[in-house]
């Protein structure tokens, strides 16, 4: 069946921001699908909040529009643009949620769109776990059983059809409270009396256990004339009970025969053909090694995070397959963009083995919980291609991009062997360093045998290197087990050159779908150790960029939208650009992104190699974020040490060490007059508290030898600053700390400009909405400034302007800087891309790390169609989205340390409105009636009177705590009044549990505020109750529900608000 | 126990050294590759990999273990094995090999070897397994290896006697299934349905399938040449009009010529369980596994028999059909074991269905 004639238009939903459970992938499926459908010559309007998405580029769709992912506005895209057709599949669940919501509001029948690929009813039918599992009984498919219970007295009957363990699910509680794994009789009779008595519907449901069983996942394709294909089946090295998301997953499954392989395979294909599902999906079935049964464990009726990493891992677009099948191809219609010879409708096949590792958050949270289990708490993942098991797993131990962990004993290894965590993989091939046998770590770990035995094989590796030294067989059997030189100098106590002079040379092989059966066009290679390299000769000059890793707080898809851009730049300019990265979620990973892509991890190593087996002439390192920015100096180094021909391009390693060195910067900052908070370095506690002493508290300290803001916190007196350096950072000779003037209530912004080593273009300026001392990546941030006035930018540009000159920036330029009682202050200068890099270039049009790659490769700004900050008349606000609602126990505030995940960006005429959707966007919503509490310091009772004046008019009540509340009164804006967190009932806390509170403005200032305020923001992030800790942001919020309340919703496209300028 | 070395030579002069497993000696016959991840069990034990040198794509063979229940056949079939790692624990596979006192390799480049093969086609090889062996004897084995084409092979694989094997559950129809080196699991498929197999070797003439008096004539898989065949497709020629018939894989290579097709090697031939086969009829796309080198030239089929399916890679004919005369082939496998399972339950109960009914 060819594509239908009678769509003309389609719309497409994204997935709004990166949150645990929802990353990058979404990024790379929509904008595969984009891409696919426009190919059918059938326009593309695409709506999603997320800046920092190549999908929402203007080129990538017809239309894009940066709005809020709510029906309500959604709505209004429908009504303007007048699509033909919906496609649900591709934005994740959020991308569902809101096609559903329109479909069943009415929306799309009003507006006649027609729901493209899977129906509704399918939809529900494989996410209600009632009908599901009645679905599955059917059709004599096997699934976990369930049972609903309404009293203590079943407990007896449960045990009975079930054994134990048993699954207890809470129904209707907040956050889950009660579910989980139950092991005894008592601990049952005691969760369910207690489940029964919070659930809303006096029930909890029971299910039986199937922990422990081996969980397999098979991604699936089918198109409308009932092919149906599996890309590729996936093994959880963690067995069930572990979220699938935070399982180390190996593909193809290694474990079970050809016999498990194809019931499996045969039951998935019967499930979803059954179900109706159209396009990819994904089945997740379980398998008793000991039983030899199977159960269907869930159906994602969508493209998924696993379809991507299917996508990865075979080399088949299951995106663009999907999409083509929305507007009505059949699969052996389809193309294998691969091999451009067959069909899309054939089976992947691989040569190699593929290891998926999640990345998770644990090092930006103190005192976290790093327990992994049923739920999620991964941010990203790194994905690994090896010939061998050992090979593929210790690539991707590396691309984790952490430092590795130490064990102290035996009970510490055995300890983190039985409880699953983010170091379990290390801990089993420590256990071998120690004498652990593999039944011990089979017993403890309960992982297949097979896995053990071959992470054991990684520990004998180590023993053979030291016992036999660098002899060529084992230093090339240590190769092919995926050591790096390093490791293997290391262990053996030879030279790196001796080590390289008998390892032979890096082969890499191409990933094309069919393990060679058929000749591939794809440039999609990984490394290896083989005897015949595959890559495809190519001649002229060649970019190697470093892409970005796996997506985490701090380093998100921000990093891997420059990586894209760059590349893109690149085909401009006449060169080969090629990627080596590691995050099977992304763009840039995607077969057709790069000129060729090394799927490797981002180590010196791994990363020069390529140079040299490519004969790359420059590598970029700016767009990567810290991973890549982090080898610029070691990769110049290398390339000297190995005597290749080859730079680093753009700024230089020195100028990037000078803005990072807080000396050198200092001095530089001296010379050309731009002011820096007071500040120095103490290398004693004595020397740290005299310098905090000289420039009086609060103070903002680091470590000095950390980058990125980790362990930076505002400490207010001399307590605080003792704690901090006996508990967070130990002071010493060798490991300074930065004590810094904590410039309080100054207005903070962010700059990002482009150099081409002579002229700077001013991409844009950004005010901060939070309060200082608040991480950039997490503070809400508007675009153009608000409340500076001319002359202080001015000031700011010109700062910004000297630092590109002095440091002979040749790429992209990120300055922080800080305004304060009419002074500018340069905080950071960042020579290389920042994450507001997507959310500039989209509010202003201006592509800058493409300029930047351009500029970097010789061409002059003068050449290129760009003026400095052309702000039209919409304002633009980023949000941020926290994770606090998945990490329990986490203390929700924000910190000089990164926290957030991602980011919406909220557009439209007027500061309020743009404010508005923004919240929206993130999760926020700001409330349009009810109750607005307030407490504000001292420094903001006068400030605060109009606002909240304005919310009392715009119908709101109001409650205050004892000094707002009586200044209120003297100003003649009524509130009740309430008691202090801390001091008495009723307070905020108990308005909330009792829902009796809908918006939070809070600003803290002395240590006791701020204490009260963490309770504060822990039950409002349980409750989804909107919390404000600024006054700039109160303002803000009162303006934009003004807004709301007065205007009708309006929405543009991105390109519509440019045009108007 | 000592470690062995290996060198594996090709007509084209290719020669790789590796590890040696199994049992010291040499082989010859023809290198191919198979592209499935599991099912090595199945594999080696499949008659059709006779006289040929069987190499895995999938770098890791052996990961978990060896099961009798799941072969194809007696034991191992193929000449040798070549994978770029057998598994150690567990180290079933390597025993196997000792105990059939198969030589096998390791340690190879197989994805350059695949490659190889890819763009030559199908080579002939020759392989030396040992402690003390010379580059130079395999170069010679493979100089000297007849080409496959010319080679009895069903010889070598057939059941020496006429074999009985009742239906499970009843016994509603029987036939006589001409053993060209036939995989247990179409003898169970077909069992499974309550069908009475009477096996019979691969050289049985029309006569002596007369002497069974069957419902119905099923020509299995086989290795090699069809063309060497001729004794089956006499049985086919005799029997087309006046039972039911069937065959799978070599079996349709033998219907085909005994519709006056002719038969032809494919440049590498196709063997994996990712093959797709369209369905002509409602262009469904199946999945399935295939080993096989030769193939049917549909342009010479005539008008009798019907192409129903075509391999959507290559647009090589997978299914023929008489729906008069109740004649129903297949060039893939659908039997599986190894390899997807979606095409079974059509093809045999649709066989059975035919058979019952009969002419």
């Amino acid at each position: 069946m060819p594509t239908r004639e009678d769509l003309d238009k389609v719309l497409l939903i994204g997935s709004g921001p990166i949150v645990i459970g929802q990353a990058a992938e979404f990024d790379y499926s929509g904008s595969q699908a984009c891409r696919a459908i426009r190919e059918e010559g059938i326009e593309v309007v695409l709506v999603n909040s997320n800046p920092a998405t190549i999908m929402t580029d203007p080129e990538i769709a017809d239309e894009v529009y940066l709005e809020p992912l709510e029906p309500e506005y959604v709505e209004r895209i429908i009504e303007k643009e007048q699509p033909d057709a919906l496609i649900s599949s591709l934005g994740g669940q959020t991308g569902l949620n809101v096609s559903a919501q329109l479909a069943e509001q009415g929306v799309l029948e009003e507006y006649d769109v027609e729901l493209l690929g899977t129906s509704l009813e399918t939809i529900h039918m494989s996410e209600d776990r009632q009908q599901f599992a009645e679905f599955l009984d059917d059709i004599d498919e096997d699934t976990a059983r369930s049972m609903t219970v309404e009293s203590v007295d079943q407990v007896d009957e449960v045990i009975k059809k079930f054994g134990l363990p048993v699954i207890m699910r809470t129904t209707y509680t907040l956050g889950g409270s009660g579910s989980g794994v139950v092991r005894s009789r008592e601990e049952l009779e005691q969760k369910v009396e207690k489940g029964i008595e919070l659930s809303m519907t006096d029930e909890v449901t029971v299910d039986e256990s199937i922990e422990g069983w081996k969980e397999f996942e098979y991604e699936v394709i089918r198109d409308k004339n009932d092919t149906t294909i599996t890309i590729c089946n996936m093994e959880n090295i963690d067995k069930m009970g572990i979220h699938t998301g935070e399982s180390t997953v190996v593909t193809p499954s290694q474990t079970i025969s050809d016999d498990v392989h194809q019931r499996m395979r045969s039951t998935g294909i019967r499930v979803i053909r059954d179900l109706g599902i159209i396009g990819g999906c994904n089945i997740q079935l379980a398998y008793n090694d000991a039983t030899d049964e199977i159960k269907v464990v869930e159906v994602n009726p969508r493209v998924s995070r696993s379809s991507a990493l299917a996508s990865k891992a075979t080399g088949y677009p299951i995106a663009r397959v999907t999409a083509k099948i929305a507007v009505g191809k059949t699969m052996d219609e389809i193309r294998n963009d691969i091999t451009k010879e067959t069909p899309a409708s054939f089976e992947p096949t691989i040569d190699y083995v593929v290891t998926k590792i999640p990345r998770w958050p644990f090092d930006k949270f103190e005192g976290v919980d790093r327990t992994i289990g049923s739920a999620m708490k991964s941010t990203g993942e790194v994905m690994s291609i090896g010939r061998t098991f050992e090979e593929s797993m210790k690539k991707a131990l590396r691309s984790l991009d952490i430092v590795e962990p130490e064990f102290d004993t035996d009970e510490e290894v055995q300890r983190y062997l039985e409880t699953p965590t983010d170091i379990r993989m290390f801990a089993c091939i420590e256990a071998f360093r120690r004498e652990f046998t593999v039944d011990d770590v089979v017993e403890a770990t309960d992982f297949d045998r097979w896995y053990v035995a071959r992470l054991k094989k990684i520990a004998d590796m180590e023993e053979r290197l030291a016992d036999e030294g660098a002899t060529e067989d084992a230093v090339r059997e240590a190769k092919r087990l995926g050591f790096t030189d390093r490791e293997i100098a290391e262990h053996t106590g030879e030279s790196l050159g001796d080590v390289e002079d008998s390892r032979g040379e890096a082969t890499y092989k191409m990933v094309d779908t069919c393990a060679a059966e058929f000749e591939a066009e794809t440039p999609y290679y990984y490394s290896s150790w083989e005897s015949v390299d595959e890559v495809k000769d190519t001649k002229g000059d060649k970019v190697l960029i470093v892409g970005a890793g796996p997506i985490r707080i701090g380093q998100g898809v921000e990093f891997d939208y420059c990586t894209v851009h760059a590349v893109q730049a690149l085909e401009n300019e006449g060169v080969e650009a090629q990627i080596v990265n590691n995050n099977p979620e992304t763009v840039s990973t995607d077969y057709d992104t790069s000129d060729k892509l090394f799927f490797d991890p981002l180590t010196l190593e791994d990363v020069v190699n390529i140079v040299e087996n490519e004969d790359v002439d420059w590598v970029m390192t700016q767009f990567g974020g810290q991973t890549s920015v982090n080898l610029a100096v070691p990769i110049a180094e290398e390339l000297e040490r190995r005597s290749l021909d080859a730079a680093v391009v753009g700024t230089s390693p020195d100028s990037m060490d000078l803005a990072e060195d807080r000396d050198r910067f200092n001095e530089l900052m001296d010379d050309i007059g731009v002011k820096q908070p007071e500040g120095g370095t103490g290398h004693s506690e004595e020397e740290a508290l005299a310098i905090a002493d000289d420039i009086g508290y609060p103070v903002l300290v680091r470590p000095s030898y950390v980058l990125g803001g980790r362990a930076m916190q505002v400490v207010w007196d001399e307590f605080e600053l003792r704690e901090y350096m006996e508990e967070a950072v130990r002071v010493s000779p060798d490991h300074p700390i930065l004590v810094d003037e904590f410039l309080a209530d100054a207005v903070e912004l962010d700059i990002d400009a482009v150099s081409d080593g002579e002229d700077v273009l001013i991409g844009g300026i950004m005010e901060h909405i939070e309060a200082a001392g608040v991480h950039s990546g997490d503070s809400a941030c508007v675009l153009p400034p608000q409340n500076v006035d001319e002359e202080r930018l001015d000031e700011a540009r010109d700062a910004v302007r000297k630092i590109a000159k002095e440091l002979e920036v040749e790429g992209l330029l990120n300055a922080q800087m800080a305004v304060q009682d009419g002074e500018v202050y340069i905080l950071e200068a960042n020579p290389r891309s920042s994450r507001t890099i997507p959310f500039v270039s989209k509010a202003v049009g201006v592509p800058l790390a493409k300029a930047a790659a351009r500029a970097m490769m010789g061409t002059s700004l003068d050449e290129m169609p760009y003026e400095d900050e052309p702000y039209g008349d919409h304002v633009a606000v980023k949000e941020v989205v926290l994770p606090f609602d998945r990490l329990p126990g986490v203390s929700p505030t924000l910190s000089p340390e990164m926290k957030s995940t991602g980011e919406v960006m909220g557009v439209d005429y007027g500061f309020g409105r743009a404010f508005y959707k923004a919240e929206l966007a993130a999760g926020n919503p700001l409330p349009d009636s009810g109750t607005v509490f307030v407490s504000v310091r001292d420094k903001d009772k006068d400030d605060i009177v109009d606002v909240a004046r304005k919310f009392s008019d715009l119908g709101f009540s109001l409650v205050a705590t004892e000094g707002t509340q009586k200044h209120l009164k003297e100003h003649d804006v009524e509130a009740d009044f309430i008691e202090k967190v801390h001091e008495a009932s009723p307070n905020v806390v108990d308005l909330m549990k009792r829902d009796e509170v809908d918006l939070i403005v809070n600003t803290p200032d002395e240590k006791r505020a701020r204490e009260d305020g963490v309770d504060i923001r822990r039950e409002a992030v349980d409750r989804d109750v909107p919390y404000i800790t600024t006054l700039r942001a109160a303002e803000a919020a009162v303006e934009a529900i003004e807004s709301a309340a007065t205007e009708e919703i309006s929405v543009n496209s991105i390109t519509g608000y440019l045009e108007n300028r | 126990m000592t470690e062995m070395d290996a060198y594996l030579a090709l007509e084209d002069g290719t020669v790789v050294e590796g590890q040696g497993h199994g049992v010291a000696g040499e082989v010859q016959g023809e290198l191919v590759f198979t592209t499935q991840y599991t099912g090595y069990e199945e594999s080696l034990t499949d008659p059709s990999y006779e006289f040929q040198l069987l190499m895995f794509t999938y770098p890791l063979i052996g990961n978990y273990g060896v099961d009798p229940e799941v072969f194809q056949s007696d034991g191992i079939k193929a000449e040798a094995c070549i994978a770029r790692e057998f598994s150690t624990d567990p180290d079933d596979v390597l025993q196997w090999f000792r105990d059939e006192e198969i030589p096998a390799m390791s340690g190879v480049d197989t994805r350059a070897l695949t490659i190889k093969t890819r763009e030559h086609g199908a080579m002939n090889a020759g392989l030396v397994v040992g402690e003390d062996v010379s580059e130079e004897r395999a170069v010679e084995l493979a100089e000297d290896c007849p080409p496959i084409s010319s080679k009895d092979l069903g010889a070598r694989v057939t059941v020496s006697e006429r074999q009985r094997l009742e239906g499970y559950g009843g016994s509603d129809v029987e036939v006589a299934l001409i053993d060209c080196g036939c995989k247990k699991n179409i003898i169970e498929s077909l069992r499974q349905r309550s069908i009475d197999v009477v096996r019979m070797p691969y050289d049985s003439t029309s006569g002596d399938v007369r002497d069974v008096d069957p419902d119905a004539v099923f020509v299995s898989n086989g290795p090699g040449d069809p063309a060497q065949y001729t004794d089956a497709v006499d049985v086919v020629d005799e029997f087309t009009g006046e039972l039911p018939v069937a065959g799978v894989c070599l079996g349709a290579q033998v219907v085909g010529r005994a519709f006056d097709a002719e038969t032809y090697k494919l440049k590498f031939g196709h063997r994996g369980a990712n093959q797709p086969v369209k369905d002509l009829e409602d262009d469904v796309v199946h999945i399935t596994a295939q080993n096989h080198g030769f193939a049917v030239d549909e342009d010479t089929l005539g008008s009798d028999l019907e192409v129903t399916e075509i391999n959507a890679n290559d647009g090589t004919s997978e299914a023929v059909r008489s729906d008069y005369l109740k004649v129903e082939a297949r060039q893939y496998h659908p039997e599986a074991h190894s390899g997807p399972r979606d095409t079974e339950e059509e093809f045999f109960d649709g066989v059975k269905e035919d058979f019952v009914e009969g002419l």
